[in-house]
């Protein structure tokens, strides 16, 4: 599947290339949320500050720095975790549903001070002119390829946490705060590693986004909508597991290509799925799916052996 | 300092009543069941489109279709609760947060689809501009009078309802300690039903106020939900009267900052908010030490 997928600019045209970079962004996003609130339980509500700074930083870094547009994507996360450590600062003296709150005013407050900002291009945004030199298929081909490495760095580096020692404190934080604590997890420092490699990949994301759509402003940059679509792909297909997210990207597509003529309506029946879900059955269809026949394509669960 | 400048320090102060109202529904629930309601602002902006739809089909002016509205707003409350939120008590603190979060997403898009991206208004016949002269060359609108009057009422009804009534009294049970007051024969899912239908009646009051005063549309939601959720930090997490300093701080802070330059008014709101946070993060009245 891998070599199908890196052959694509081979046999595939431009137009599946841009579905599958914006599939990969939005499975993305769902897996840092699903990191961030699944395991870490850190529920936030304010993801969409890392993905519009994610895109403004690409464009100052490329198009005001200089620097190259592909490489300052993965930049552009390095910028986004060096901010989530004021703002943690901030949102992490918040529990619960106060802290989903707070992550979402601090997200306004980044909008509005880019919308504020002469240079940013106040509130009508900014273009990404770094890459009008390149040629058309070259850019498209480049951002592909450049995606499909994000995605695929995203699906092992998140295995690889979720497997460790780290993953393990993790599950152990989310599951109750006093009680690992005595098992000498250290909580504080666990949860910011967690906030702050999130706003890295969500803040990459948000530059590839951006590198995709090559126009932004700070309106539709930090819409409630990139963190609304990441919870209800995560919910629906299965909060704390690694297939959940896949499963309900896919799931995404399906809904929001199906009712294309209608309107919002996909929102409304992606919502309605979440929050059925959540009250009838809270592990996800891919729960269903593990508890039913026992299948894990990336198993994370540690198990007792007889 | 200038008259102009007095007059924009009063004006925050009385937009200050509007956000003690949507912080005041807001604060409730959260001290009697500890849930945020993700989806209060949108729920007060659907009782604004609700009395719209009173006044545009009904002929009532907007003040008589509170009389609808708010019944409407509390049952909506009553079923929201017994029906959908008391299934997940004792899950935790993610599913109450999502399914409000999901709650708020399908409202902004189903208020798109049924009354359009219009800016709408709720036209009271000619009170918005009245004013009453205060000397020198100040001047207060009625409206920001009458909502600033309406808030302080509606905190005077709850301080005596929660310190006075046997149902106060069963929500200030709860609210100590939800497993004890279970055992003394307090019915908790009825009770939270109550809380939300109150906290939804008076969220519909604080909608419909915000509908005569300005212009809205679907995606006014979310703001009404900042605002009361830093109206409440500001003044003190579980203070009522707090909650209207609060809301008084935060209107000035939005009325100051807009004069200073228009389109950082809202901005200027939140960085006085953060500001209480880094420095005073008990809020400026606390109950008592933060546990949110």
């Amino acid at each position: 599947m891998l070599a199908a997928l890196v052959s694509l600019p081979v046999w595939g045209d431009a137009s599946t290339m841009r579905i599958l970079v914006e599939f990969i962004a939005l499975l993305g996003l769902a897996q840092m949320w699903n990191l961030l609130a699944g395991y870490a339980g850190l529920v936030s509500i304010g993801q969409q500050a890392y993905v519009g700074l994610g895109g403004y930083a690409l464009i100052v870094l490329a198009d005001d720095l200089g620097a190259n547009p592909f490489l300052a994507v993965p930049l552009a996360g390095l910028v986004t975790a060096a901010l989530s450590l004021p703002t943690a600062a901030l949102v992490f003296r918040f529990r619960g549903g106060y802290f989903a709150v707070g992550t979402w005013a601090i997200a306004e407050v980044y909008r509005l001070l880019i919308a504020n900002t002469p240079a940013l291009g106040r509130g009508s945004g900014r273009t990404l002119k770094a890459v009008f030199p390149l040629a058309r298929e070259s850019r498209e081909v480049t951002t592909y390829l450049l995606a499909l490495a994000i995605g695929v760095t995203t699906l092992i580096a998140v295995y690889l946490v979720l497997r460790s020692r780290h993953g393990l404190g993790l599950m152990a934080i989310r599951d109750s705060e006093p009680g690992s604590e005595t098992l000498g997890i250290d909580v504080f420092r666990t949860k910011l590693a967690v906030y702050v490699g999130v706003a890295f990949g969500t803040g990459v994301t948000g530059a590839l986004i951006y590198l995709n759509l090559l126009r932004i402003s700070p309106d539709a940059a930090f819409s409630i909508n990139w963190t609304a679509y990441p919870i209800f792909i995560a919910v629906i297909g299965g909060l704390g597991t690694l297939e959940g997210p896949l499963v309900g990207t896919a799931l995404f597509f399906l809904v929001r290509e199906g009712l294309s003529d209608h309107g919002a309506w996909y929102m409304i029946l992606l919502g309605a799925l979440a929050v059925g879900v959540m009250l009838v059955y809270p592990r996800g269809l891919w729960g269903l799916v593990a508890s039913r026949w026992d299948l894990h394509v990336f198993p994370i669960q540690r198990r007792v052996r007889r | 300092m200038t008259v102009a400048w007095v007059d924009t320090i009063v004006q925050g102060l009385l937009l200050g009543g509007l956000y003690a109202l949507f912080a005041t529904g807001l604060s409730l629930i959260f001290g009697v069941m500890r849930i945020v309601n993700l989806a209060h602002g949108d729920l007060s902006i659907l009782a604004a489109f609700l009395a719209v739809v009173a006044v545009e089909s009904l002929g009532l002016h907007p003040f008589v279709a509170l009389v609808l509205v708010v019944p409407l707003m509390a049952a909506l409350g009553y079923g929201l609760q017994t029906l959908v939120l008391n299934r997940l008590l004792g899950q935790g603190i993610l599913p109450p947060i999502l399914v409000t979060f999901g709650l708020s997403i399908i409202i902004q898009n189903a208020l798109l689809e049924v009354f359009s991206a219009d800016s709408r208004r709720l036209n009271p016949g000619g009170i918005e501009t009245a004013s009453v002269a205060l000397g020198g060359q100040l001047a207060v609108g009625w409206l920001p009078l009458i909502t600033l009057a309406v808030a302080v009422a509606i905190l005077v009804g709850l301080q005596a309802l929660i310190g006075r009534l046997a149902v106060g009294r069963a929500f200030r049970a709860t609210s100590d300690d939800q497993e004890a007051a279970e055992l003394m024969g307090i019915d908790n899912r009825r009770l939270y039903g109550l809380a939300m239908a109150l906290s939804l009646g008076i969220v519909a009051v604080a909608g419909v106020f915000l509908g005569i005063r300005t212009t809205f549309t679907f995606a006014s939601g979310p703001d009404r939900l900042l605002f009361a959720f830093e109206a409440v930090i500001i003044g003190g997490l579980g203070s009522l009267w707090g909650t209207l300093v609060g809301g008084a701080v935060l209107g000035v802070a939005q009325t100051v900052g807009a004069k200073l330059s228009p389109g950082w008014g809202v901005l200027t709101g939140h960085l006085v908010f953060l500001a209480v946070l880094l420095l005073r993060p008990q809020g400026l009245f606390a109950k008592a030490r933060r546990v949110a």
